[in-house]
């Protein structure tokens, strides 16, 4: 025991030592869950767009001064010939052009029905559906102040109510994900680099032929970065509880103890990781490429995981990263208790001891 | 120029060398490219939707049918109170709850007008609002339908005024989410791989002590480091040409414009990267150093490069940071010339932009690269 305790102590000195890595290792989340937090927003505002207006008459004058006046568009520019609209586009310009046409209010007096054309650039299907549907709702807004004289009879109104996020802040999707992403890169990146090293500078085996027995080798090395994880989960939290002003309606505890679980179960991925690479670029590269995209676009994240097609929901699932983004966001902003996430919790306790098994397995006590 | 070649191929055995590493490179990515593409969709669709009919009549029952037969919802759940719609919605089962209230009917065609509670989970902000139109859209058909069955002859209808949109989708007419997701991805692949790959060279030598060596022997500077940056620059150009070929093998994505252009710009786009992995690898004493340094700049890259989520609604010193974005003009471009066939002068800003960012880094990168201590 005497003797473990002597080699965390040196693993700690390993890690204080590196100054520049500590500073890394816990600023950059810092940086990085502020920068995110204040900037990302799946919103769409202040798109630029442009008109193209045939009728220049008072009603298309009207319906522009509405939609200059919404947060959603700037008119960047008028565009003249109908011929210009796709240099305006190519250019990349603006993302969208509304095409009066000729006569608006004439046809609107004289047939009770004039059109307008929602010209969209659609190589960002996503903000082309968007624009389309404000301009829309933008046109029938107005349309209801036309017709503000006639009854319509019959009428169900639907009243909406947001639960969970009642100002659709775009923050309560964002720090949750991005807490979960700089958890897991970290964890797993830390692990698995730590017993390369030791591999590719050759001290592994001076490791290996100590008294120490190889598990305590590894649990040794985990150790450190099981408090660093955690140390950083903290200030993540802290800061989206007083900065981004992040609701905890559950309980703290029980969210302290699932980041532990989630940290273990990162930290054995990165030691697995190391078991099966030789070199530190090899750890890595398998680290971050193999797991930078996958966790940011399968876990749900960014995108939700109900609209993929089938085969990859059925991927998101080996993803420890979505349970966890699931246990978050439930207890943070839903304040469910532990009935709710026991089967999220379990999942991802089964991986963390599948990953370990898994690289006791494949652990060699010998070099080739 | 003999030395360069030289270097280029010791360079190039090491990356062939290391049989661990080829797959990482070359079949990782590309594995991502395919299975990932699919992954990014911003469309809501499958809503778990669940309602409570506290009026059972013939209204109230053709109403949650018009819900059933719309193909964005799905997994239709009745619920008998609202305690257990809201546990279900606790739980993650449900994402939008409908209730309808007692004499839903009696009401209406008292009163003519009613009111209908919708409940929707607005963790996620955006998907909730786009929930919220659908609902919106399927009530007002309703409306519609009421219309025609339950008006009476008396009730004389006045043409009301209307404007007609016709949304028009240039580029992409059925909104395919992946024509638009593919050349994204590809772009953060390439940028990734290089980005970590030059990162780590020279520090990896530095470390293992073979710095030295190379530092003692007559190599100049900017040998060692054209010698140095060139196969990865070979590898970032490899890389972009499989995923291209794939682009359009699997997903049929359009090409366009001109490929040539959009190689000519790419071979400047990845000196940006390398200047910068040069430039890692100079301020840094270890592998692992290099690489979370690395590893903090892609994922401000990619979530910040308008891929994901629009830029035009980051607040301004936001987008003022997304000006340093590599990822975000390479993005762009590869976009305007896939699948708007914009030409050279249309993406010149950008590449001028590209250029000058290249060669600041690079310039930076030589500038810091000191063959003694």
């Amino acid at each position: 025991m005497k003797r473990f305790i002597g080699f965390i102590k040196k693993e700690f000195f390993h890690i204080f030592r590196d100054r520049r890595s500590l500073f890394i290792l816990f600023g950059m989340p810092i940086a990085q869950i502020l920068l995110f937090g204040f900037a990302i927003t799946n919103e769409i505002n202040n798109v630029d767009i442009a008109i193209l207006d045939h009728s220049k008459d008072a009603t298309t004058k009207e319906i522009i001064n509405k939609i200059s006046a919404s947060k959603y568009f700037t008119i960047k520019q008028m565009v003249v010939r109908e011929a210009d609209i796709a240099s305006v586009f190519k250019k990349g310009q603006v993302k969208a052009v509304l095409n009066f046409e000729k006569d608006f209010s004439k046809n609107l007096i004289k047939d009770n029905k004039a059109t307008v054309q929602i010209i969209t650039d659609a190589t960002d299907p996503n903000i082309a559906n968007t624009i389309s549907n404000y301009v829309n709702a933008i046109l029938q807004k107005y349309q209801k102040e036309l017709n503000k004289d006639i009854t319509i009879a019959y009428q169900i109104i639907p009243e909406t109510r947001m639960v969970y996020n009642p100002e659709l802040k775009s923050v309560y999707m964002f720090v949750p994900g991005v807490m979960t992403i700089i958890l897991m890169l970290v964890s797993a990146m830390m692990t698995s680099i730590s017993i390369t090293r030791e591999k590719e500078l050759g001290t592994m085996e001076i490791l290996l032929v100590s008294p120490i027995k190889p598990f305590q080798v590894i649990i040794g090395k985990v150790f450190p970065y099981i408090f660093l994880s955690i140390i950083n989960a903290v200030v993540i939290v802290m800061l989206s509880i007083f900065i981004f002003n992040m609701p905890v309606q559950g309980s703290l505890f029980l969210l302290g103890i699932e980041s532990v679980l989630f940290i273990i179960s990162a930290l054995a991925l990165g030691i697995l990781i190391s078991t099966i690479s030789e070199t530190q670029q090899t750890a890595m590269m398998i680290s971050l490429m193999g797991l930078m995209l996958p966790v940011i676009l399968l876990s749900g994240f960014i995108f939700p995981i109900s609209s993929m097609p089938e085969p990859l929901q059925i991927i998101s699932h080996i993803i420890p990263a979505k349970w966890f983004i699931i246990i978050i966001k439930g207890i943070m902003l839903k304040g469910v208790g532990i009935q709710f996430i026991w089967k999220e919790t379990l999942i991802l306790l089964v991986m963390t001891v599948f990953f370990i098994g898994l690289s006791v397995k494949k652990y060699k006590i010998r070099l080739e | 120029m003999k030395t360069i070649l030289y270097i280029i191929q010791k360079e190039f055995k090491q990356i062939f060398r290391n049989k661990g590493m080829l797959p990482i490179i070359f079949i990782l990515p590309l594995l991502q490219l395919v299975i990932l593409s699919n992954a990014a969709t911003f469309e809501v669709k499958n809503i778990k939707f669940g309602y409570i009919d506290n009026d059972h009549t013939t209204t109230s029952r053709a109403l949650v049918e018009q819900f059933n037969a719309s193909t964005y919802f799905d997994m239709l759940t009745g619920f008998p109170s609202e305690a257990l719609a809201s546990s279900a919605m606790l739980k993650g089962k449900v994402d939008v709850v409908l209730e309808i209230p007692r004499y839903f009917e009696r009401d209406l065609q008292k009163e003519k007008h009613n009111n209908l509670g919708v409940t929707i989970n607005a963790i996620d902000g955006a998907a909730a609002g786009v929930e919220n139109v659908y609902v919106t859209q399927i009530v007002q058909n309703f409306n519609q339908h009421l219309k025609v069955d339950l008006l009476q002859p008396s009730d004389k209808q006045i043409q009301p005024t209307k404007i007609d949109t016709i949304p028009l989708f240039w580029y992409n007419e059925t909104l395919n989410y992946k024509t638009f997701m593919v050349p994204g991805i590809l772009v953060l692949l390439v940028t990734m791989i290089t980005l970590f790959l030059s990162g780590m060279n020279i520090v990896r030598e530095k470390e293992i002590g073979t710095l030295e060596q190379i530092n003692v022997t007559p190599i100049k500077k900017s040998q060692f480091i054209i010698g140095k940056l060139f196969p990865f620059w070979v590898v970032g150009m490899a890389l972009l040409t499989i995923g291209l070929i794939l682009a359009k093998l699997i997903f049929d994505v359009p090409m366009l414009g001109s490929l040539l252009l959009l190689y000519a710009y790419t071979s400047i786009y990845i000196l940006v990267i390398l200047g910068m992995g040069l430039f890692i690898s100079n301020f840094t004493d270890t592998q692992q150093q290099a690489m979370f340094i690395a590893w903090f700049f892609v994922v401000i890259f990619i979530l910040m490069s308008g891929l994901f989520t629009p830029i035009e609604s980051m607040p301004k010193w936001a987008q003022i940071v997304t000006e340093f974005n590599p990822i975000k003009y390479f993005v762009e471009v590869i976009r305007m010339v896939m699948l708007k066939g914009s030409g050279f002068t249309d993406i010149l800003p950008l590449a001028l932009k590209t250029l000058a960012y290249a060669i600041v880094m690079n310039g930076l990168a030589v500038w810091s690269y000191k063959k003694t201590n």
